[in-house]
Formats: structure tokens, C-alpha cells, sequence
């Protein structure tokens, strides 16, 4: 299979959906707040009562405008919204109003890191505002509409076709994912749906410049499942052209209990949308003063945070490029050096055993068990002399699986460093006493032997014994 | 003295400063007049005695003096496409048959707080879409003038009220026509503001870039008060314009006609109904008379305005109408098996004939493969026909023509034949896809003894200069007697 698959490559485009952040929605004065109680950030407006009109939100378009910049986008002087036509139960007025054919922006860019050490730059087609529907639920007797979320302020970020694998589609997404939780534009929540991605998906021969039919998978909420649908369906869509089976433009879902995509419905355009300008908002004027000012109040971004963490702590271009690779790692890096006073030290354990450990259990920063002043406090231990490095690997991996502080894990299983001077002696006189073959030969010229013994007296302490003290303590006895 | 109900506003403002009857004693002449007419009428859907009576009271005993209030106890009809907090809200459709408004129009509010007096939610045709109120769910409205006739539509209640003094003043919202044609053929006032000047929140949409709200009254002063208590930007319609409102009524005290230049369009007036023609005439010679210039201008392409008004208006509806889909509220069908069954059946049941031809016609003008040819085609031919204005607004104030080719026509006489009714509406079409004021004021009788209007259009926001030439009009010809 591998060497059939070599001979494709896969075109890949995404679209993704980021709530702002906002207090309030899109065209109304309701708070945009998730979890509330059903039904209760709702008016006349995202109701869609007879004659409630729209007003558009002037924080969301400057959140707009922030992802714009930091997208490298062409901004739009004069943009129109227009109305999405379709009906749906969670979509109060019969139609969504989005941006079509004159988005606020487009033209963009971003760089993204790749996993060979190389940079590959992903082209942004446009960004544009659209209010979210609301949700259905469906309960035994028939199903409700929660109005909550309907006219929430998304931002739709679409793509160029510039992926050719589930790796780089990764790590645009990351990228993205990134700069909108730098700038404070998403929170980039993925389980409440703040941060949505549908991706497009085809295959062709290496070398054709025709692309292939496109399967669009929808609604992902993880970067991993994104990765997994993607190579899932890159793989079913060769194995398909392998067997001369034509490709249907369908759309699919990603199943992740069963690690498959499935059919939701076959081709989209049976829609039609009939997009028409929203006659009820005048064109979106975005002026060159009012992006300056954003501009100058922009929150620091990823390359800016990278510059600094060289400066600041010290850091290597590579070190501080994983450390920045998303606001929460950012901010977790921080947090934990301000705790344990050591820049390199902090680096180190964060970006190898943190990040390798959260690898190993497929997990993101987001997610991870450890307290950053925690994992500070533990590096501040090693530095105190309390524990030794080895035991602070044990002591981290409990961490890591209970959760507990460094603190509590040394005190109950006892894992304080031994530094008291007859404590070490004591052991070394026990080992010298067990061993007298290797005691002479090290008088007799064995200086290697030194850490045999050395390994011993840390065997007989349990490896508590400070190592430094045991190197120093053993050459004496031994002299 | 007249029956209170039958007082203009100014009158009643001033009876009301010289404490000659109270509020009550108003809503209670207006109430009496309602009840005895109405039921021929059909003019007013809902009346509410109750919260008339209560408001009334309120205004009475209000601890300080609110008479100085620029509408303190004037009572006034709203046609039934303004949402008005507690009152139903049906816009003439089944679908919204039991709808309570839960929050109050802006222009309503505006009304409300200077001091007016709802008095009952008025006809019209179904969600405005008409020209003689037939299309109503709740059954035609009569012309007071002539029972066996049309009052004019689609705010033919907001009319019919007035012209048969059930109140001094009405509120109507005007697409097409929809103030101006039924103030016509009811002998009123009735003005269509600029696009922008009045709030359009809270009233039904029917198509956003065309709607408008305006006032009926007898008088130009009366209708003048109206506009400048309802006009004016707000932060809920995204549409209205932040030029300042004028005083207008305090405006009309310089209504004199030499600086003026009226101009009238000749090609506009071939084929009139005669009676409507030789009004027409009269009013033109009297204004000359009176001082003002008559010049002739060319609107070439005003003659395109029925098949652009046919696309933008129903392309519009057919989204705006979308939201009444038996889900959240209004009309649901009882006998739905999944959604689909649902939006088909409540909208089949809720919507009427008319309704329903235009959402097709509009949901067509939209489809993909025709949306170049149909809307997209009648936007640029609008911004010609708002082009023909302009050039013709280099060389005169206001442009003059009949408002109605017809005085009012017999119940059924237009219904069967859509074409018949929509060229109804033609001399008003334009001024709605141009954007601009535009003011109806009665100028005669025909033989049979039914009123005529004339229209007065002009330069966008410039309603002072409007409300000037019809103030010297209603000079020289008098206020409308009553039917």
C-alpha cells in the first residue's frame, strides 16, 4: 500500500470557524456567554421577532480586523453583507447573515513549522464575519431549539488548497489556532465548538494539475482527529481511484470511535443559498486609521513572543520556537520560570518531558495534568538540592499521573534528599565493608572503581543521597 | 365645535392647553365613533378600550403637565404591521393570527412618549402587500367615502380610520404606495419620508431597502408633528441617517411659492383617468398662480420602475418572510410529520394567495443562474431611475404628479388581475426605489364625488420644502371636507 500511495499526493484546503470574543453577540446586545441557562441570552433581534432589524457589533469587527492583520490579509475599505438563505429549525429568521461576495478580507498568509525543521507558507483566500445558529436539541417527545448561540460572532478563515498531507494541515490549524488565541480574538475552545474546522479533501497523481473531486469533512473538533480523518480519507480516496471507483463530491463526517469517516450527505450543491446584499446593514466602512489604531493596540504575536523569549530568558531560537508554538504553552513556560527562577532549566523540562509525556498520552498543553508552578516548584527543588534530577523524574511522572504537587509526592514516599554528611558516611562504610575486593584494587590504581562505589552507596540510599556529597564523601574514605 | 373625534391634531392640542375637555373625554368620543362605524368599516383589527381608557387616565392624571407635549393626548391608529407591546401584531396574515408583540416600534415609542394615545391596530393588506386591502386575512376594508369601494392599500385601515374620524392621525408603512395611495383615495395627508428618516424598526419587513414608515392625518401641519416627533436617527435600525430633524412644523410658517420650481413630468400623465387629469391640472395652474415656476422635466427611466419594483420588492420579501416558518412562533400547521412537512403545511396554511405569489416570484429572482439577470439587472436599473431624479432635482424643487391614476375603484374590480392592481401603484414606484420624500394631498373630487391626490416628490431629507408647497396648496384649496 505505501508504495501505491507514493505515487499520489493529496490537495487539501480548510475552512475554519472561530467564535470572537466578544461580550455580546453580532447583532444584537445579548450576551455571548456559553453554558447559560436555555433560552436566556436571547431578544427580539436573535429571535427573529417580526421587525427586530440587525446592528453590527463594532468589537467584533475590530477582532476581525486583528486576525486580518495578523493574517496578512488585504483589508476590504468597504465590505457588504449578505444573507445566507436556507431553512433549519435552529435558524430563527430563515437565513444567516454572512459575507459572500465581498468579504472584509482576503490575500493572506501564515508559516508554519513543520515537523522537518522546514517552513511552508499556507495562503489565507479570505476572512469573513457570519452569525452562528443556534443549537437543536433533541429530547424523547420532539426537538427543542436553544437560541443562546444563535447570532454568536464567528469569523469563517478559508484556505488556499495548499496542504498535500494531514501533517501540514496540522500545523496550519495549530498555527491558526495560535495567532487567534495570541491576539485574543478566540479562545479557541474545540470541545465548546469556539474553534470549528471542515476540511477539503482530494487526491491526483503526483504531477497532474487537475485537482480531483473533493470530500468535505465537517465539524472536527480536534487537531489529532483532524490529522487521523484526513489520513484516513486520503487513503480511501486512493484505494478508490486504485480500484477505478469514481470519487462522489460528499460531505463526511469523522467517527471517532470507530476511527472512520462517514457519509452525512452526498454532494452540496442541491443548495441553493440565494445570496442576496442584507438590505437591513449598510456596507462595512473599515478605514486605514481605524486599522492603525488596532494595529498599535495588537496583543503580542507568536514571532514577536519567539523574539522575546530569546532575549528575555535566553533561550535558543529552536527552544523558544517550541515554547511559543501556542499561547497556552507560552504562558505555561512562564508561569513555571517565574516559579523555579531557572529560564534554561524550566525550557528543558518543559519542552522535553512535559511535551513528551503529553505526546506519549496524546494530549495538548491544554490538557495537561501538571500545574506550571508545580512543574516551577519541582525544578526549584533540584536547584534547592532537595531531590536529585533522577528523583525528580520519578517525582514528575506521579505528577503527571495523579496531579499532585511535587511537595506532597517527596513527603509521603519519602524521597527527600539525604545531604547529612553521617547519614552518607554511614552507607559508604557499609558498602566498603561488603566489598574489600574492589576496595584494593581501586587503592591499588582502579580509579575507575569510583563509581561503582558511588552506584552502591546510592543503591543503599534508594538513591536519595545527594550525589555530589557521595562522589566527594567516597573519594575521602577511600584515599 | 365639532365631535371631539373629529378635531385635528392642532385643535385638539390647543383645546387640551385651554383644558376645554379632557383626554378621556377624547378617547371616549373616538371609542363611540369606532364602535358605531367599524363594524362596516373593518378599518381597525384590534380596539382595546381597556388600555385606551387606562392610557387616557394616565395622561389626565399625570402629577406634572405633560399638555405641553408635542402629541399630549392625540390619539392614533397604527396599522397592524407595527409591533406595539401587548397589542397583536397579525400584518394582516393568518400566519401571525394571536401574535403579542413583545417590544414596541421605535417610531411607536416616539409617539408614545410625546404624549400620543394608541388607539387601535389598523387593516391592511397582507403583510403589505396590496393596493386595496383585499389581500387582508381579516377581510377587506371599506372606503368611507363609498362603502362598495377600496380605501387604497396596503394601509388601508390607517386610512380608513382617519377618513371616517375614528381618530385625528394613523401610522402606515409605504413600500410602493402603500401611505400615499390610500391617503389619496380617503382625501388625506399621507407622507412617504425619505428612505432613512423614520425608524424601521418594529414594523414587519417586507422589503428592507424600500420600506418606510409614515403618518396619515387631515391636515399638512398634522402630518408634519408626526414626522418630526417619529423622524431621526436610531441605534436599532442600522438604515436610519444622523441628519438632524427639522422642525417642521415650525417650518410651515414660510410657505410662500415664489422662490419655488415645480416640475412636471408630461409623458407621466398621458392616459390619466380625466377627472384625475383635469384636479391635476387645476392644483398645477392654482400653485403657478400662487407664485411658484411650473417647468417640464424628463424621467426617462421611470418607466422601467413596475418590473424593477416586481424583483427588488419580492426578492427581498421572499428572504424577510422566511422567518415565519411554524418554528418559533405564529401559525404551526397541527398535522406535521418532520420539518420539512412542517414549514410546508404551516406556511401553506398561514400565507395567502398574494403572499405567495410574491415569495415565488422573489425566491426565482434570486435562484443561482438568475440572479444576474433579475435582481442583480433591476439594483442597476434602480440606480437610473434614482439618477433620472436627480438630474431633474438640478432644475426644480419638487416634482408634481397625480399620486393614483384612479380615484378609489369597487371591491373585486382589480383583485382577479395582478397587472390591473400593480399599475395602481405606478406614479408612487418610483419614489420608494429612488429613496426619496414624497407627500399625497387631496386636490378634488371626481364626478362620482371621490377624492384625488397629488403627489408632491422630493429631494432626499428635504421634507421641510415638500411640507411648504403642500401647506400653500392647502391654502389655496382648503382642508378636505369630510365624507
Amino acid at each position: 500500500m505505501s508504495d501505491v500511495r507514493e505515487k499520489y499526493e493529496a490537495v487539501i484546503g480548510l475552512e475554519v470557524h472561530a467564535q470572537l470574543l466578544t461580550a455580546s453577540k453580532m447583532f444584537c446586545a445579548c450576551a455571548n456567554q456559553y453554558g447559560a441557562g436555555t433560552n436566556t441570552n436571547i431578544c427580539p433581534v436573535c429571535t427573529g421577532q417580526p421587525g427586530a432589524l440587525p446592528k453590527i457589533n463594532r468589537r467584533a469587527v475590530e477582532l476581525g480586523i486583528r486576525a486580518a492583520l495578523a493574517l496578512n490579509c488585504k483589508i476590504r475599505s468597504e465590505s457588504i453583507f449578505a444573507r445566507k438563505n436556507y431553512f433549519y429549525p435552529d435558524l430563527p429568521k430563515g437565513y444567516q447573515i454572512s459575507q459572500y461576495e465581498k468579504p472584509y478580507c482576503e490575500h493572506g498568509k501564515i508559516t508554519v513549522r513543520l515537523k522537518t525543521g522546514e517552513e511552508k507558507q499556507i495562503g489565507i483566500t479570505r476572512i469573513h464575519f457570519e452569525e452562528d445558529a443556534g443549537k437543536n436539541v433533541h429530547a424523547p417527545h420532539g426537538t427543542l431549539v436553544n437560541l443562546n448561540r444563535a447570532g454568536v460572532p464567528l469569523i469563517e478563515i478559508v484556505s488556499e488548497p495548499d496542504m498535500r498531507n494531514s501533517h501540514e494541515a496540522g500545523q496550519y490549524l495549530r498555527a491558526l489556532h495560535s495567532v487567534l488565541r495570541y491576539g485574543d480574538i478566540c479562545d479557541g475552545n474545540m470541545e465548546q465548538g469556539n474553534f470549528r474546522c471542515d476540511a477539503n479533501i482530494s487526491v491526483r497523481k503526483k504531477g497532474e494539475a487537475k485537482f480531483g473531486t473533493k470530500v468535505e469533512l465537517k465539524n472536527i473538533n480536534s487537531f489529532r482527529f483532524v490529522e487521523k480523518a484526513i489520513d484516513f480519507e486520503i487513503d480511501r480516496q486512493i484505494d478508490m481511484v486504485e480500484r477505478n471507483e469514481e470519487i462522489k463530491q460528499q460531505t463526511r463526517t469523522w467517527n471517532s470511535a470507530k476511527n472512520i469517516t462517514e457519509l452525512m450527505r452526498e454532494k452540496e450543491s442541491a443548495h441553493d443559498y440565494r445570496y442576496f446584499p442584507e438590505p437591513d446593514l449598510a456596507p462595512l466602512i473599515i478605514s486605514d486609521s481605524w486599522c492603525d489604531e488596532i494595529k498599535k493596540a495588537m496583543p503580542e504575536m507568536p514571532d514577536q513572543v519567539r523574539a522575546r523569549f530569546q532575549t528575555e530568558y535566553g533561550l535558543s531560537d529552536y527552544d523558544a520556537g517550541v515554547l511559543t508554538a501556542s499561547k497556552e504553552l507560552a504562558l505555561y513556560y512562564q508561569e513555571a520560570t517565574k516559579t523555579s527562577g531557572n529560564c534554561k532549566a524550566s525550557a528543558n523540562w518543559v519542552a522535553n518531558e512535559l511535551l513528551g509525556r503529553l505526546n506519549a498520552a496524546g494530549k495538548e498543553i491544554e490538557q495537561t495534568p501538571v500545574k506550571a508552578t508545580d512543574l516551577g516548584d519541582l525544578i526549584l527543588r533540584i536547584e534547592k538540592g532537595e531531590i536529585s534530577g533522577k528523583i525528580a523524574k520519578t517525582v514528575f511522572e506521579e505528577m503527571f499521573e495523579t496531579g499532585k504537587t511535587p511537595g506532597n509526592i517527596i513527603k509521603e514516599k519519602g524521597l527527600v534528599q539525604i545531604s547529612d554528611t553521617g547519614a552518607i558516611e554511614a552507607a559508604i562504610d557499609k558498602v566498603i565493608a561488603a566489598n574489600p575486593g574492589q576496595v584494593s584494587d581501586y587503592k591499588g590504581g582502579k580509579v575507575k572503581l569510583l563509581a561503582f562505589f558511588v552506584g552502591q552507596v546510592m543503591k543503599e540510599t534508594k538513591g536519595q543521597a545527594n550525589p555530589g556529597m557521595v562522589n566527594d564523601l567516597v573519594k575521602k574514605k577511600l584515599s | 365645535m365639532s365631535a371631539l373625534n373629529e378635531l385635528d391634531i392642532q385643535s385638539l392640542l390647543s383645546g387640551y392647553e385651554q383644558k376645554q375637555f379632557s383626554v378621556q373625554e377624547v378617547a371616549e368620543s373616538c371609542l363611540k365613533a369606532i364602535s358605531e362605524k367599524n363594524p362596516k368599516l373593518n378599518a381597525l383589527l384590534e380596539v382595546s378600550p381597556e388600555k385606551v381608557m387606562a392610557r387616557a387616565r394616565e395622561l389626565d392624571g399625570a402629577s406634572q403637565d405633560l399638555s405641553r407635549l408635542k402629541l399630549f393626548g392625540v390619539p392614533v391608529a397604527i396599522k397592524d404591521n407595527f409591533l406595539v407591546k401587548g397589542w397583536q401584531c397579525t400584518a394582516g396574515s393568518k400566519i401571525l393570527e394571536g401574535y403579542r408583540s413583545p417590544y414596541t416600534a421605535t417610531s411607536v415609542k416616539r409617539l408614545e412618549d410625546a404624549g400620543a394615545l394608541i388607539i387601535g391596530k389598523a387593516n391592511c393588506d397582507e403583510f403589505a402587500m396590496g393596493s386595496s386591502n383585499e389581500t387582508s386575512a381579516y377581510g377587506p376594508c371599506r372606503n368611507p367615502w363609498d362603502l362598495e369601494r377600496v380605501p387604497g392599500g396596503s394601509s388601508g385601515g390607517s386610512a380608513a380610520a382617519v377618513a371616517a374620524s375614528m381618530c385625528p392621525a394613523s401610522l402606515g408603512t409605504d413600500t410602493g404606495g402603500s401611505i400615499r395611495q390610500p391617503a389619496s383615495l380617503c382625501g388625506l395627508v399621507g407622507i412617504k419620508p425619505s428612505y432613512g428618516r423614520v425608524s424601521r424598526y418594529g414594523i414587519v419587513s417586507y422589503a428592507s431597502s424600500l420600506d418606510q414608515v409614515g403618518p396619515f392625518s387631515q391636515t399638512v401641519w398634522d402630518s408634519a408633528r408626526l414626522l418630526e416627533v417619529m423622524s431621526g436617527f436610531d441605534p436599532l435600525d442600522a438604515t436610519t441617517s444622523k441628519a438632524a430633524v427639522p422642525n417642521y412644523t415650525q417650518s410651515l410658517v414660510e410657505s410662500g411659492l415664489s422662490q419655488v420650481t415645480l416640475g412636471i413630468a408630461p409623458k407621466w400623465l398621458e392616459g390619466l383617468d380625466s377627472d384625475v387629469k383635469k384636479a391635476f391640472d387645476n392644483s398645477v395652474a392654482a400653485l403657478k398662480k400662487a407664485g411658484a415656476t411650473i417647468i417640464e422635466v424628463d424621467l426617462p427611466r421611470t418607466k422601467y420602475s413596475l418590473s424593477v419594483y416586481y424583483l427588488i420588492a419580492p426578492s427581498e420579501a421572499s428572504s424577510n418572510l422566511a422567518r415565519y416558518d411554524g418554528v418559533h412562533y405564529g401559525l404551526r400547521a397541527k398535522d406535521f410529520k418532520d420539518s420539512e412537512t412542517l414549514y410546508n403545511r404551516s406556511r401553506g396554511q398561514g400565507f395567502g394567495k398574494e403572499v405567495k405569489l410574491r415569495i415565488m416570484l422573489g425566491t426565482y429572482a434570486l435562484s443561482a443562474g438568475y440572479y444576474d439577470a433579475f435582481y442583480l439587472k433591476a439594483t442597476q436599473v434602480r440606480k437610473l431611475i434614482q439618477e433620472d431624479f436627480e438630474s431633474a432635482f438640478k432644475k426644480c424643487d419638487a416634482v408634481l404628479v397625480p399620486t393614483s391614476p384612479s380615484t378609489a375603484f369597487k371591491l373585486g374590480e382589480k383583485s382577479d388581475d395582478p397587472l390591473k392592481m400593480y399599475l395602481s401603484d405606478i406614479f408612487t414606484l418610483p419614489v420608494n426605489l429612488a429613496g426619496l420624500p414624497g407627500i399625497s394631498v387631496p386636490c378634488g373630487l371626481d364626478q362620482k364625488g371621490l377624492p384625488i391626490g397629488l403627489q408632491m416628490i422630493g429631494r432626499p431629507f428635504e421634507e421641510t420644502k415638500l411640507l411648504q408647497i403642500a401647506k400653500a396648496h392647502e391654502q389655496i384649496h382648503g382642508v378636505m371636507k369630510r365624507p
